[in-house]
């Protein structure tokens, strides 16, 4: 059993790309393995900054000569067939092919003889294909050459049992190829010269004395280790934050957490845009101090052990980041010198969508949306909602969220508090893009709720009547985001809207059914009783809506529920069955049976269990008492079982006999369907 | 790798010039002046929107006086100008060792890595005007950008034959890091113990309050439309009779002339795109017209 070693070296990989990479790359060249025949017991691929590294444990050195029997088409069939058949196994024409009777005609075989041989001859053209096929996000030429990686590649480690692997990769042009071999390169900084490598432990030592931690989650540890002493010492906190963790362990190859500090005179600045200004642009971890507020002091994560211990790189940063917080606190300054309201009229200067005007415009229409959402939302001044919505996109004209975009809304809520404006109306301004995402946080204030509400509404429908609809993977405008965030709205705090006042479309409704079913599956209800209650039509609801999908999911999931919806596939079946030979049943068998054509006690004891159930049924429905509704059909089962054991429906000879009973299991159906289409169900 | 430098490291801004361009004659650059046209980027320079392109090899460097009207601040603000300078090095075909120079030109200018914490930020660099984009990144040092750097892949809509490897020093940011300046109206233009030592506001405060009255303010935009009108009728006209770089030049013209009615506000959002587009159709041709010219050449 042998080892394989891999490292492609190249200049800066961009952050974002390299895990995914690594993963391409051990999966390329795992596949290229497996085809050639040569099984291997585990592959690890890590990446840097600068190297993507791979190592294939437990390969054999050497393969067995195979042939394998592979069955084609049947003879005569069409020129297509034959000619993929010929592509799949690598015969030249159908020559090589032999014709066989299976006893179920007669058939083209190919017999596929490979040759084995030493694993390195096949291992230089499993890395070869393996790089070729890599999909990179966005790769490039260099230098005279054609070949594309994500930036120039500069050396090959191809190792294999210790040996170097023959074989090249050629850029092309005037450029030297890039042989295969057994050396790297260090740290950029903090190492000279070439590294010699025998195998994967040795690269992995010789590395780390070269100043570089090839694995990605070393590198992260070590990050949270010294921001998180560094922090301790400082009596601050580390903010938690995964994503920057990940992106920063890819912008270093030897990481080394470094503490700094903010300029005092920018600590009244909102802590939302120093967090932006660290945290974004500079990817600084930020710290707390004990009672949560943000500390002043900030961790930044070098590359670099320095020979002054790095107080030059601290000193430089500081200098950074105070001159970005000096634009931020002008902006924050000059910003409060001017109204909300001042700045509306600059509102008809930008364009929204070409075919939705201005940002102007798009207030006037969330204002309207607001006043007629207020109503619906408990405890909601509507004056106040209306306000809210009149100021909520003013701040895209102030200087720092033309700065800094991603704090619209936040700054809004700044602006409308130094006004002296209620908290409701700026907490309202603040929160009316949320929630951004399925993690983000959902408004709750009344005043918030309807001003959310009525953001989405508005871009939903506006979109949706200009005819962008989102398809397949096509949603330039979020409006999948917008459906959802709609739903947790509602959801979350209660709000009975009756969705079908604020639009005509059919197809806007059906989206926020499938949106609804998204969002309901993550939560374990089924999408199948979500259909059969969307399926009853006319429901625009959703906190109803999803009271009767939780009451009906409960209820089939009791035993009497289970066997009830047997009976009613029973019920339902044979009824179909009938409508399918008679089309004229359907209208013969609507309405109830008739009393007195019943003849066995089976009949008409269902039928009093069901005039019994419809009597509670229907309040219960109107109560929106779903549970309630559902628990009366469990009385239904033991006469329907009764019912079938005992009772035959078709009776040849007495067709007014038959179209009552038909007419009885028919009503089954329909007394169910009111709460549900059971025969969505999925049994 | 760089051989050492005689020099000592700069300490003003007219030093700093001098010794890139030092730094980068030396590499084997062609040390070139600045194209004698007001444009939005050294980029622009026919030394490497032009140069880049075709079979043959290139290696220059120069400065770019660069000009920006929509950044103006009447010289109120200490960062931001309308009037600017870029150092620009431009090899072509990139060579392998490319990203060794770049950084002996820090050590050259005084940035000593065994201190400092030197990064390649992935930044994407693309030209709407010049219908041109290549990957790179922005060099930071200690957290604050010092150069861009770019791989050409596209000019003018053409795809390349040689790859240049671009890079871009913005002259008064990174001045203001290596001085240690607030300002950029304070970086010290030549030597302290100069005879008549200036600074960069003794040489240009003035020039930027002027400049921004007149971009943001009295620019006459009705002769503003005509001439760019009158430049794209000119570019076209010179395609024709097959001189691309006469063409360019008001390829040139018309970008700049935009710049200043984007600066005067009279540019719709939506007219941006469409003017934009038409400096793109410009640049196009100028470019693949050049091509012809260097590949009759080179055969």
């Amino acid at each position: 059993m042998a080892e394989l070693l891999l490292e492609l070296l190249s200049e800066e990989i961009p952050a974002r790309m390299q895990a995914r990479a690594a993963d391409d790359l051990k999966r390329l060249v795992s596949d290229g393995l497996k085809a050639a025949g040569l099984e291997f017991k585990d592959a690890r691929a890590f990446a840097t900054p600068r190297r993507l590294a791979l190592v294939v444990d437990g390969l054999p050195t050497a393969r067995a000569d195979v042939s394998e029997e592979r069955r084609g088409p049947r003879v005569g069939a069409p020129e297509q067939a034959m000619q993929g058949f010929l592509k799949a196994t690598g015969l030249a024409s159908l020559d090589q092919a032999e014709k066989r009777d299976t006893g179920k005609g007669e058939f083209w075989f190919a017999v596929i003889a490979r040759k084995g041989g030493p694993t390195t001859e096949a291992l230089p053209g499993i890395i070869d294909a393996a790089m070729k096929a890599l999909p990179w996000p966005k790769s490039m030429k260099w230098g005279s050459g054609a070949m594309t990686w994500v930036r120039p590649l500069q050396s090959i480690v191809a190792l294999f049992d210790g040996k170097v692997l023959a074989g090249e990769v050629v850029p092309g042009g005037k450029m030297a190829p890039i042989r295969f071999g057994d050396a790297t390169r260090g740290h950029r900084f903090l190492s000279k010269g070439t590294i010699q490598v025998t195998g994967f432990a040795d690269y992995v030592a010789k590395l780390r004395a070269a100043h570089v931690m090839l694995d990605p989650a070393e590198r992260k540890k070590i990050v949270l280790e010294g921001a998180e002493k560094l922090c301790a010492d400082a009596q601050v906190a580390l903010r938690a934050d995964n994503g920057l963790l990940d992106e920063v362990a890819g912008l270093v190859e030897w990481p080394v957490p470094l503490l700094g500090t903010i300029d005092g005179q920018f600590m009244d600045v909102p802590p939302e845009v120093l967090t932006v200004s660290m945290r974004t642009h500079q990817r600084y971890f930020v710290t707390t101090r004990k009672d949560g507020a943000l500390a002043n002091r900030f961790v930044v994560v070098a590359n670099n052990v320095a020979r002054d211990g790095g107080k030059t790189i601290v000193d430089g940063n500081e200098r950074v980041l105070r001159s970005r917080l000096s634009d931020a606190k002008f902006f924050w300054d000059q910003d409060r010198k001017v109204r909300l309201e001042e700045r509306l009229p600059a509102l008809k200067d930008m364009v929204f969508h070409a075919k939705l005007g201005t940002q102007a415009d798009r207030v006037g229409r969330i204002e309207i949306l607001a006043d007629k959402i207020a109503p619906y939302v408990e405890g909601a001044d509507r004056a106040q909602a209306i306000l809210a919505a009149h100021l909520c996109k003013a701040d895209l004209r102030s200087g720092m969220v033309g700065e800094f975009p991603e704090l619209q809304g936040v700054m809004g809520r700044y602006y409308a508090l130094e006004e002296k404006f209620p908290a409701a109306i700026a907490d309202a301004i603040g929160d009316h893009y949320a929630p951004a995402g399925p993690n983000d946080r959902c408004p709750s204030a009344p005043v918030s709720v309807v001003v959310a509400l009525a953001d989405k509404l508005d871009t939903l429908v506006s979109f949706w009547a200009i005819g962008e609809k989102p398809t397949g993977s096509r949603d330039p405008f979020a409006l999948r985001r917008a459906a959802l965030g709609i739903i947790r709205i509602i959801v979350e705090n209660n709000i009975r809207l009756p969705l079908r006042k604020f639009f005509d479309a059919d197809d806007l409704m059906a989206f926020f059914a499938d949106r609804l079913k998204v969002q309901m599956r993550e939560k374990g209800v089924r999408h199948d009783v979500v259909d059969a209650v969307f399926a009853l039509g006319g429901e625009d609801d959703l906190v109803r809506l999803l009271a009767r999908v939780e009451a009906v999911q409960s209820f089939l999931a009791t035993e009497a529920g289970k066997n009830l919806l047997t009976a009613y596939g029973r019920a339902a079946n044979i009824v179909r069955a009938e409508e399918k030979k008679d089309k004229s049943l359907t209208a013969k068998i609507a309405g109830a049976p008739d009393a007195a054509r019943m003849e066995q006690t089976e009949e008409k004891t269902v039928a009093g269990a069901l005039a019994d159930i419809e009597c509670l049924v229907k309040p219960a429905l109107q109560r929106e008492d779903f549970a309630g509704a559902m628990a009366a059909f469990a009385d239904l089962r033991q006469p329907i079982d009764s019912f079938f054991e005992k009772v035959t429906v078709n009776v040849a000879e007495k067709p007014d006999l038959r179209l009552n009973r038909l007419k009885l299991l028919n009503q089954i159906r329909v007394t169910m369907d009111s709460v549900a289409d059971f025969s969505r169900i999925e049994g | 790798m760089s051989e050492p430098s005689a020099r000592l490291k700069p300490t003003c801004f007219q030093e700093l010039i001098l010794t890139l361009q030092d730094y980068w004659a030396r590499q084997g650059c062609l040390i070139l002046q600045p194209f004698d046209m007001e444009m939005g980027a050294g980029t622009f320079h026919t030394a490497t929107t032009l140069r880049a392109l075709g079979p043959k090899p290139w290696y220059a460097a120069y400065v770019q006086p660069s000009r920006r009207p929509t950044d103006g601040r009447y010289g109120d603000n200490p960062m931001r100008l309308q009037h600017y300078y870029q150092f620009q090095a431009i090899l072509k075909p990139s060579p392998p060792d490319i990203l060794e120079r770049y950084l002996g030109s820090l050590e050259a200018i005084g940035i000593d890595a065994s201190l400092h914490d030197l990064r390649f930020v992935e930044d994407d660099w693309e030209s709407p005007t010049l219908g041109a984009w290549g990957l790179g990144w922005e060099v930071w040092c200690d957290g604050s950008e010092i150069s861009q750097f770019t791989y050409f892949q596209q000019v003018g809509g053409i795809d390349v034959d040689l790859v240049s490897g671009e890079i871009t020093y913005g002259l008064e940011r990174l001045a203001m890091y290596l001085f240690d300046k607030k300002s950029i109206y304070d970086l010290p233009f030549n030597r302290a113990d100069s005879e008549v030592p200036l600074t960069y506001g003794d040489v240009f405060l003035q020039n930027e309050r002027e400049q921004s009255a007149y971009n943001f303010e009295h620019a006459d935009t009705d002769m503003l439309f005509r001439h760019f009108a009158d430049a794209e009728k000119e570019c076209g006209r010179l395609i024709e009779r097959k001189l691309p770089l006469p063409a360019y030049e008001q390829c040139i013209k018309a970008s700049h002339c935009f710049n200043l009615l984007d600066a005067r506000g009279v540019i719709s959002v939506t007219e941006r795109q469409s003017y934009i587009l038409r400096v793109r159709d410009l640049a196009k041709a100028c470019c693949e017209a050049w091509l012809v010219t260097q590949k009759k050449e080179a055969a």
